[in-house]
Order: structure tokens, then sequence, then C-alpha cells
């Protein structure tokens, strides 16, 4: 009967394994690390420096991110706080919908939560994905977010693309020398920005990490107290059976 | 173990009886020698249960039931609660395990036999418990107000819409409002956190105490109070206590909650299944997110709603959906007396009721998986099949349990 | 169901270890629904430390400010009010004129003025230790319906309990110890209330 019972566990698990969701558009592997103190830290720079001014993260506080990030809470107010708002408070901002919605098209949206709506390669395939494309009124498009409303506010460091980004799988390698011949990402850049491009995956990289914290900011406590809970039961499971074969063994 | 020769215990006795319901219950009620691990999901579901009021409780001192603050309320214990991310993933893992429990828990029963005379009270309790469970679950997904919250209850609550001639005012009554709104939102969760638990709460102590009365089944299906010893006691029964409980079941529950926490501390959204992307994003009712599917415990349903896309008649194909996803439902009901097979369990059944139950369990499960897929020519095909290989496996039952051969059932439980 | 054979020290062993790893997984499991009732991030932002402007702050007048919804008390004694508090005959009528009980204010408070060196800026939380009631401020000397010899200090309407400038409350009083000072400190003619000193 256990054979029974294992079967159908298994039977089950491929329907888990297939993750609901899923764009429509080719997304690059996002390779970040949430254990990086480092590369959230400089994401939370690029975020109060590019995105903060449009894009709250409302449902978060200052001092949690100042601490869950090793940030001590007057470096973090001086230098990563443009508003006079206390370092308790919630993330929010004073952009006046009304007129963002007259701007873009549509108020700019709350993104505490962006990386749990979207996932993480959608966040790093799209805010490297911007190209010129006239007909649009901010005079850019999206490879994987078509129409877009937003302006490419990282233009200054990434440059703008002259042309659709080519996503990962259209690399091409040299089988034999491992050389790359064609390269994703810009083809060529209509106007370039103050960083190389590899330089630019990685200012991505790390916004998407900070984005992927205030997302849930528990997540690594999180595994760390699974661990301890995990090792727990497993000798409470030693002691439970020891128990029920101690008590069994008599009735025969 | 409680002693009626002590004093206190003895005092409460004549004033409670505590030490007779020990005794039925417990210590003298006798079950099966040959149970298995199929038989840890009812306790298994009994602890879930517990878990699930009891974290529900805690989430309500800080969840904020109204249409402006119910999202951030959610946030707010996942944030700045101290530990309260931990206990909405206990309540929102203990859903889905809940269904995955109660899905085995009744699998079981449909294995071997257990709904069958004299048990028919006890799947019926069951069945009614597990209806309200789908309505408590559905409701409890709404008071996130995220927009799988939002739009889930817009499709459902649709559903009786379809119904002819009372449907729309209906659904109007339903929602108390011409949209799903925070009056909508209110009315849910006064019915998930009061309403629905009371009354599932009673129907398990019905449950139980109906199961008390005949004994359990097991996997052989042999009645065991036909052969007892000279003090009445059934020869191949066993104390339930302290044998199975807390002993033996202590093993299915302990291995249960390893499961459980590998599943709520290192995958809580269960790879989208449990908690879905889209719900972490606010109610919109001016936007539909791009893929909607209802919780997986609801897929199998959900697929047999959709599976029907073609007129019956006068029935349209809105209308014989919502048809055919309640007959998939009602049917479940009436299981007791479609088996017309002399003999419980799978074991002694011919080969039709085998392969019956296997091609069952098969639909069933890929039922699940339609219900969170988009639909496509080639899957609305499949969920047709499934759907005719679903009702078929009950609505005819009655012919290949009564005309196949059986095994002999063996008169005591055979020894290992 | 017969008991020979049965090693009872085996059993009793695993009964024991079992019931202890079951008490264990109880208290682990009862950790979150305690530790959910703590003050959660928004109370402790709400509550967080307070800055009062003292500049202004005129000699024998009372201030009121709030932290974590409670009022302080914020008093610049004058010198005849200051000398007045170290004198003997005074202390002798008070509960704890030496300020023993520690749980009522900061170490470095435990003075005659309690306050921060001794200064003359007192202050204090504004609840009464007795049941929770806001005191007067009743800085005058001159003889009081409920004390005949009253040397100015807080006199609590609820339930009758008196204290003096600094917070001592006299014998007699229903309330047991003197009123709480809370930690702060006072920088640039800022006092900040909430914590004892500027963060590193």
């Amino acid at each position: 009967m256990k054979k029974l019972l294992t079967i159908l566990l298994v039977s089950l698990l491929p329907s888990f394994a297939m993750a609901a969701g899923g764009s429509a558009y080719e997304l690059d592997h996002y390779p970040g690390d949430i254990s990086d103190t480092a590369s959230l830290q400089r994401g939370a720079q690029t975020y109060m420096n590019f995105c903060m001014g449009c894009h709250s993260l409302e449902y978060g506080r200052y001092n949690r991110v100042a601490r869950d990030l090793d940030i001590p809470e007057d470096i973090f107010q001086e230098h990563l706080m443009f508003t006079d708002a206390k370092i308790g408070e919630l993330m929010t901002n004073s952009m006046d919908t009304e007129s963002a919605k007259e701007w873009f098209g549509a108020a700019p949206p709350d993104l505490t939560l962006v990386a749990r709506v979207r996932g993480t390669d959608w966040l790093y395939t799209y805010l490297r994905n911007f190209y010129v494309d006239a007909s649009r009124p901010m005079g850019v498009n999206n490879r994987v977010f078509p129409n877009v409303g937003m302006p490419h506010v990282m233009a200054e460091l990434q440059g703008l693309c002259g042309s659709i980004p080519l996503p990962e799988s259209k690399e091409v390698v040299d089988k034999q020398s491992g050389k790359l011949i064609v390269a994703s990402g810009c083809q060529e850049f209509y106007e370039t920005g103050s960083q190389t491009p590899e330089e630019y995956d990685q200012t991505v990289e790390d916004l998407v990490n900070f984005l992927d914290y205030m997302g849930e900011p528990i997540q690594q406590t999180r595994k760390t107290i699974g661990f301890y809970v995990i090792a727990f039961l497993l000798v409470f499971l030693v002691f439970a059976i020891l128990l029920n074969r101690e008590y069994w063994k008599e009735l025969h | 173990m409680i002693k009626r020769d002590n004093a206190f215990v003895a005092w409460i006795d004549r004033r409670l009886p505590i030490s007779n319901a020990f005794e039925k219950h417990m210590s003298q009620y006798y079950a099966p020698k040959n149970l298995n691990a199929w038989y840890f999901f009812g306790v298994l579901s009994l602890l879930v249960l517990v878990n699930q009021i009891i974290t529900g409780i805690w989430l309500t001192m800080n969840y904020v039931p109204s249409a402006e603050e119910a999202f951030r309320s959610v946030e707010y214990i996942m944030r700045d609660v101290e530990l309260g991310w931990l206990l909405r993933y206990m309540h929102s893992t203990g859903a889905s395990a809940f269904f995955v429990v109660v899905y085995l828990h009744m699998f079981r029963g449909i294995l071997y036999g257990s709904y069958q005379k004299p048990r028919e009270l006890i799947w019926l309790f069951g069945m009614a418990i597990y209806l309200l469970l789908m309505a408590e679950a559905f409701m409890g997904y709404v008071l996130p107000w995220g927009q799988m919250s939002y739009w889930g209850a817009q499709v459902i609550i649709n559903l009786f819409g379809a119904i002819p001639v009372i449907g729309p005012d209906l659904t109007q009554w339903i929602r108390g409002d011409f949209l799903i709104s925070g009056i909508t939102l209110n009315r849910f969760f006064a019915l998930h956190v009061v309403a629905l638990p009371l009354i599932i709460v009673a129907l398990v102590v019905a449950h139980i105490l109906a199961l008390h009365e005949v004994g359990s089944n097991n996997p052989d299906g042999i009645d065991i109070k036909k052969h007892v010893d000279d003090q009445g006691r059934p020869k191949d029964g066993i104390p339930f206590y302290p044998y199975f409980l807390p002993v033996h079941d202590l093993v299915g529950i302990v291995v249960f909650l390893i499961v459980f926490s590998i599943v709520l501390f290192f995958f809580p959204e269960g790879g989208g299944y449990f908690l879905e992307a889209p719900n972490f994003e606010e109610a919109n009712p001016l936007k539909t997110p791009e893929h909607i599917a209802p919780v997986w415990y609801f897929g199998a349903f959900y697929a047999i709603l959709r599976a029907v896309t073609f007129d019956v008649g006068p029935i349209n194909s809105t209308l014989g959906g919502v048809i055919a996803m309640g007959a998939a439902i009602a049917v479940l009901f009436v299981l007791p007396w479609l088996d017309r097979s002399p003999v419980r369990s799978w074991r002694y059944k011919g080969w039709m009721s085998k392969v019956a139950i296997v091609l069952f369990a098969i639909s069933f499960a890929i039922l699940t998986w339609l219900g969170g897929e988009a639909q496509t020519p080639a899957l609305t095909i499949l969920s047709q099949v499934c759907m005719a290989i679903y009702f078929a496996f009950f609505l005819l039952m009655p012919f290949y349990t009564k005309y196949e051969k059986c095994k002999p059932v063996p008169e005591r439980i055979p020894s290992k | 169901m017969t008991q020979d054979g049965v090693n009872t020290g085996r059993r009793r062993f695993l009964v024991v270890a079992t019931s202890a790893m079951g008490a264990v997984a109880a208290a682990g499991v009862a950790v979150p629904f305690v530790r959910s009732w703590n003050p959660s991030e928004k109370a402790k932002a709400i509550g967080a430390p307070v800055r009062i402007n003292v500049a202004n702050v005129a000699e024998g007048e009372l201030v009121t400010g709030q932290w974590r919804g409670k009022p302080i008390f914020i008093v610049k004694r004058k010198a005849e009010m200051m000398a007045a508090l170290s004198q003997d005959d005074l202390k002798a009528r008070l509960k704890d004129a030496n300020s023993e009980v520690v749980s009522q204010q900061p170490e470095w408070a435990a003075n005659d003025a309690r306050a921060r060196d001794g200064s003359d800026l007192s202050v204090l939380i504004g609840i009464c230790t007795h049941l929770g009631c806001s005191p007067q401020f009743v800085p005058e000397v001159g003889p009081q319906d409920y004390d005949r010899n009253w040397v100015g200090g807080y006199f609590c309407p609820c339930h009758g309990s008196r204290f003096d400038l600094s917070g001592r409350v006299f014998n007699g009083s229903p309330a047991a110890t003197n009123l709480e000072v809370p930690p702060y400190y006072i920088e640039d003619n800022v006092l900040t209330v909430g914590v004892e000193g500027p963060e590193a």
C-alpha cells in the first residue's frame, strides 16, 4: 500500500513542477543572489536614484531596509532618503497620481511586490530591453512589454538601443573556440551610455535583487528557520518510529 | 491514561462521564489491526483543521476586511507583524494541505469501499464537510483582495448567473452590490471566519461519532466485529489508545509535518499553485489578469465546467457546464448507493472495478491539472475525455460492480 | 495485549523522550502566536523617539510632550525649587527619596533632581504609577485641601497620589512608586525622549 501512496504522490508531482503563468516573450535568465548584501545595497541605491521618484514601495519601511541591508540608519537617511520622511515610515512618495496619468498614460504602480507578480527573470529582461521607437510618446519601446508607457529612465547608464535587442537564446557561440560570435542584447546603440553592457547588466541584476528582497524581505530568515525546523522534525521522527515499534512489537 | 480510582477523576466522573467517553472512543475502541498508511489522512485532516482555525484566529487580529485596507493589511501581516509571515504561510499552505489530505482521505474511502453499508452516513457527513470546505476555501481566497481573489470570485459568483430565470438576481444578492466590492468582501469574511468553521467543526464531530458507532473499515473490508473473544473484543482489533493514537499516528503526523515544513519554509508559493502570482497585485475591477485560473484544488471541477463547450438540446453550453460541475460534486454524495458489489475493498473486487478506480484517479488528476492550464483545442478534447471517464466511473458503477466476478473475502484479517 | 516481554525501562525511556520532543514541538509552534502580539513595526514607528525643542521652556512652567501616546512632563525648575528637593525634612516625607526602585528611572537619574546630571530640567512620564491617570502640575507652595504642607509638585485627581517636583511619591499616597523618568538626552536644546543617547 505504501507503494500506491508513492505512485500517487509521484504522479501528482509534475503538475506542481510546471509553474503557473509564464510570459509570451522570451526571457533572459536572472543570475542574482538574494544573500549578496553588497548587491542589495547597490540595488537599493539604484532604486532610490532612478525609480523612487515615480514608484513607491509603500508596504515597506525605510528602517527595515536599512537594518536588513546592513546600512546604518544615519547613512541611509543621508544618502538614500530624498524626502523628509522619518526613518520608520512607509516608503511612499508624494507623486500626484492625476498628473502622473497625464504624463505616462497610467499612474506608475507601486513596486513593493512587483518581483512576486512578474518574477525576477521578467524584470531582469524588461529593464535591459528598451529600444528606440519614434512612434511611441516617450520615444522608446520594450521587447517584453510592447507599447510600454514608461520612459527608459536608465538610458544615461545603458544608452539607448537602436533596434530590438536579442534574447539570450539567440546567442551564437563558436563550438570549437568557445568564443561568442553573436552576443545577445543590444546589437547597435542609438545613443551610448556611461556604462558598458556588462556593467549595466550588473546594475540591473543588483536592482532586481533589491526588488526580489522587497517582495519578500523575510525570505532568507524563512529558509534558515525552515532548516532548523526540519532538522528537529527528523530527530522527532526517529523517536516516533522507535516508540511505535516498541508498542507494536507486542501485538502478534 | 485516565484511572477511574483516582479521586479527582472519580469526582468528575460522577458529574461528567469522562472515563466512559475515553473508554468508548479511545482505550476500548477497537480498530482493525491491518490499517495502513492510507488511514493517516483522517487524523491529518483533523490536524490541519486545527491549524487552520488557530492560525485563522490569529490572522483576524491584524487583517482588516475592507476593500480599501484588506490588501494592505495582508502585507502588514507579512512585513510588520513579528512572525506574521509565518502565521500567514501556515494558513495559506494549510489550505492547500487540507485539500491534499482530504482528497487522499476520500480516495482511501473509494479504494476500500468505506462508504458501503453500514457507513453511508459517515460518507455523507464527510461529503458535506468537503462541500463546505470548498466554500470556505473559496471565500478565504477572496480575503487577501488580490487580482486572483477578485477575478476568481467574479467567475465563481457568475456561475450562479447561469441558473435560468433567477440567475442575475441571485448573483446580485450574493454580491450585495452591482459588482464585487467591499460589501461582498465583508460578508465573505463573516462566513469564512465564523459561520462556516462552526458548521464544519460540528460536522466533523458528527463524522467521528458516526464512525465510532460502526467502527473503522479496513483495507480488506472485513467486518472485525463478527469474530470477538469471550469478553466481546474483536479478535482482529487493536485498542485505538495507545496503539493508533498517539503512538502509530505520531509517525504519520511527523512525516506530514516534514513535508508541510518543506513547502512552508522553502516553497510557500507552491510553484505558483498555492499562492498565485497575480494575487500579489491589489484587486483592480478594471483589469483582468492575462491568465486566470482557480486554485489547484478546484481545478478538476473547473476543468469540467469548461469542458462543456457544446449545447445539449435546450441547455446552452454555459448552463451545461454549470450543471456538469454541480453533477460532478453531487454524484459523490450518492456513491454508497451506486456500489452494488458484495465486497468492499478493491482487493477483492473484479478487474473491472480495479480498472475503473485507476482510470478515475488518473482522469481526476489530469482534470485537476487542466483546471490551471489555458484552454486550447487539444486540451479541451482531453478534458472532455476525462470528464466522460469521471462520470462513467460513477454512472456505470451499478453495472460493473454487480456483474463482475469478485474474489472471496476471508472471514478473518489475513496475517502477513 | 499482554504485557509479557515488555522491556519497561526501554519503553519508559522512549515514552519520556518522545513526549519531551512533542513538548518542544508544541512550544516551538507557540512561538509565532506569542511573538505576533509584540508591538509591530508600525507600532514601533509610531512609538519611535520624539524630539522636543526646550530652548524656550520658561522656568517653573509645565510643557507637555507626547511619547508612545503618553504625556511627557517637562519642567525647568527654579533655583529655590532645586534647593528644596535635597532638604532632609522633605525627603523624610517620601517613600523612595533616593530613587532606589530601579525600574522607575535610568541609572543616571537616581539623584534628588531625578534628571540627567542633576539638571534643573525635569522630564517625567506624566502617568500616575497608581492606576494610570495623569497627575496635575501644582507648583505653588502652600496649603492645599489634600496636603497642608504642600511644597509644590504633582497631584493625581483620581485617587489623591502626591509627588514632589522630581516626581517622588509622598508617604500616604496610594501610589507605591515614583513617577517614571523616560530614557532621554538633550543636545543643542533639543530634548529627545525614547533613547538614552545619540545613536552611533
